[in-house]
């Protein structure tokens, strides 16, 4: 490595997502009770948990969607609560975010979509701006004609590869995957496994993702946190969570589908490590 | 783990820079390839491959040891500029690139591999006009067999009066006929004053100041009311029925209702249609009642005629069979209306602009239609000498 790029290293904190006594109440329901998590960078860090546990409400406040009640969540070293648009600016540019239902905009092609956040924030010429968005979209497994075409004439998994092309528009170096499987047919799912390995390796980016998805954890997650009755109820790697003894985490990964997945995955997983017992 | 991290959003890094190397068959990459200086870099590799005699045939290397960063912006301009090179005949090799750019690079060429789809053709001036005349035609007809559909529906649900759902006609009925009382009392209201106030000027003229009530109440209850009436609820009502249903289309909530197997015409369109039916009529005999209300204000602030001589010669001036054919358009009015704005809001396809375009277009078709419909009225009733 380069002493430039050395020196980069140092200044840049290698926690990319730090999140400490976080609380999140919406009216007397409270969501989150002193939540503390970090993610490190290069991570494919995933946050799993019960319907309704808070888990996209915590990926929404960290990328200042919404507000928590106390707390501090730090992104890329810099507190992001009570930032005001114009100071976050900076920061939205360094992150991509790819909603679960996609949220495409509807009156524009998917080539637009993708070139509509580059136009928005380069000065690049008009024909580089629609080529990067064609690799974009090429990237994502789209086929070359799907750029053409509304978000209303694409299937549910082209609709979630056209999210992630937009939300890769800009070269993240964070990106925020809300359920990147939901909804896919297994192939779809798998070359999604496969694709967030890539965009890792390929581009060093730091990826969280919130999922429920057990095969796409076993695959793809370096840590995952496991949210309930309003705390992080364990964090570490699948291995290691597949070890608690703590009664929920149990049911999730011990469940009727979790145990396929666990076999599966290990058999992925394992093949350079030391094989998982069950004790 | 090993992964490799790239900060590529700081300062330090010298921006992407391509020269020719240490032979005439090599070219050295330099620098952070990234998308926030990509215009440059694009400007660079021009400039720089442009200002060299490559050699037409063999092997080109080009050095990229020194590239420091590399996003995929940078990875398509390095991948592009291989491309280009190699049109013409000559194969190009980078070498000394770091194995994660590498990995990049080669991903960016595997994805790109499939060629790229043409924009299609940009129609002509004639293919436009062709496709817009089409396209008002098949609406035209579009709206034909909707009207048709919605009448079958009407029939089977007389068959079955159980079928008719009173209590969203009720509701309908609320919102389109209860709620626009005020809007609609107020404006007839100003109509009959300004009528009164424009005829009062040249009766006063020729000393015929009694005959201000056969100007308000024939121009107000014969034709003016029913279209005001009309044209507001058209904004109001006929507007939110094809925003509601264009909206339930985005949302799937049309098919959805047609998979539980209740017909969207019965449940949205039919109560629609009836409230409107019932509402519009009762409408416009308010809005005469304001309308002459207003004319009779001014009657007497500006030709010393009182409230009973106006009503005494209201009388003699508004027949029953005016007051009728007022009345008898707006049912017609209301289904036109009606039809109108839940035809628009099927016709939306699923983009959040296609709600508001058919909504504007709901609105201008409905009062357009009900503008040339009155016309057509005044010349049957004049055929028929009414």
């Amino acid at each position: 490595m380069s002493a430039a790029a050395n020196a980069a290293a140092t200044t840049v904190p290698d926690e990319v997502i730090e999140i400490r006594d976080l609380n999140t109440r919406f009216g007397d329901a409270v969501v989150h009770r002193d939540v503390s998590l970090s993610v490190r960078r290069g991570d494919i860090f995933a946050l799993v948990g019960g319907s309704g546990c808070g888990k996209s409400t915590l990926l929404r406040e960290i990328i200042m969607l919404q507000q928590p009640v106390s707390g501090s969540i730090r992104v890329f070293g810099q507190e992001v609560i009570g930032l005001s648009d114009e100071q976050a600016l900076p920061l939205r540019r360094r992150w991509g975010m790819m909603f679960e239902r996609g949220a495409l905009f509807s009156s524009l092609t998917v080539a637009e979509n993708v070139a509509m956040v580059l136009r928005e924030h380069t000065r690049l010429g008009a024909a580089l701006i629609d080529e990067i968005a064609a690799l974009k979209i090429a990237l994502t497994g789209l086929p070359a004609d799907a750029g053409s075409k509304y978000p209303s004439e694409l299937s549910g998994g082209m609709r979630k590869r056209a999210a992630l092309a937009r939300a890769l528009a800009l070269d993240p170096e964070l990106l925020f995957l809300d359920e990147p499987t939901a909804g896919l047919d297994p192939l779809s799912a798998a070359g999604i496994d496969e694709l967030v390995h890539q965009l890792r390796d390929a581009l060093g980016i730091t990826i969280m993702m919130v999922t429920h998805d057990l095969d796409l954890l076993w695959r793809a997650a370096d840590r995952v946190a496991v949210l309930g009755e309003e705390r992080i109820l364990g964090n570490g790697t699948m291995q290691e969570l597949a070890r608690s003894e703590h009664p929920i985490i149990r049911e999730y990964f011990y469940g009727p589908r979790g145990r396929g997945a666990r076999e599966q995955g290990t058999r992925v997983q394992g093949a350079g490590e030391q094989a998982w017992n069950r004790k | 783990m090993n992964v490799p991290t790239t900060p590529r959003h700081t300062a330090t890094q010298a921006a992407a820079d391509i020269r020719p190397g240490a032979t005439p068959r090599e070219l050295r990459c330099e620098g952070a390839w990234l998308l926030r200086s990509a215009a440059q870099t694009e400007t660079r590799i021009e400039a720089c491959l442009g200002a060299l005699a490559l050699p037409i045939e063999g092997e080109l290397l080009i050095d990229a040891q020194a590239v420091t960063a590399l996003d995929t912006s940078g990875a398509w301009l390095l991948h592009r500029m291989r491309r280009d090179l190699e049109l013409g005949g000559r194969s190009v090799r980078f070498i000394g690139l770091r194995p994660e750019f590498d990995a990049l690079l080669r991903l960016t060429a595997a994805r790109t591999a499939q060629p790229a789809i043409a924009p299609p053709h940009a129609p002509g001036v004639l293919a436009r006009f062709g496709s817009s005349a089409w396209e008002g035609l098949l609406g035209a007809l579009g709206l034909l067999s909707f009207l048709g559909a919605s009448a079958h529906a009407l029939m089977r649900a007389l068959k079955q009066p159980r079928r008719i759902r009173w209590r969203s006609i009720l509701y309908n009925l609320q919102t389109a006929g209860v709620a626009a009382l005020p809007i609609t009392g107020l404006l007839s209201f100003l109509l009959g004053i300004v009528i009164a106030y424009q005829g009062a000027e040249q009766l006063r003229r020729v000393g015929a100041n009694i005959y201000i009530a056969d100007l308000v109440g024939l121009s107000m209850v014969r034709e003016l009311s029913p279209l005001i009436t009309a044209i507001i609820v058209a904004g109001r009502s006929g507007s939110a029925y094809a925003a509601q249903i264009g909206t339930m289309k985005v949302t799937e909530e049309i098919d959805a209702l047609r998979t539980i197997g209740i017909g969207p015409l019965d449940l949205l369109v039919l109560p629609k249609v009836l409230a409107l039916v019932i509402a519009l009529p009762l409408l416009t005999v308010y809005t005469d009642i304001m309308g002459v209300l207003g004319g009779m204000v001014m009657a007497r602030a500006q030709l010393d005629v009182g409230f009973a001589t106006f009503i005494d010669r209201l009388d003699n001036a508004v027949s029953l069979t005016s007051f009728l054919i007022g009345i008898g358009k707006a049912p017609v009015f209301a289904v036109i209306i009606a039809l109108v704005g839940c035809y628009q809001g099927f016709q939306v396809n699923g983009s959040a602009e296609s709600v508001g375009r058919q909504t504007t277009v709901s609105v201008v078709q409905s009062i357009f239609l009900v503008i040339l419909v009155d016309a057509l009225f005044s010349i049957v009733f004049s055929w028929l000498k009414l």
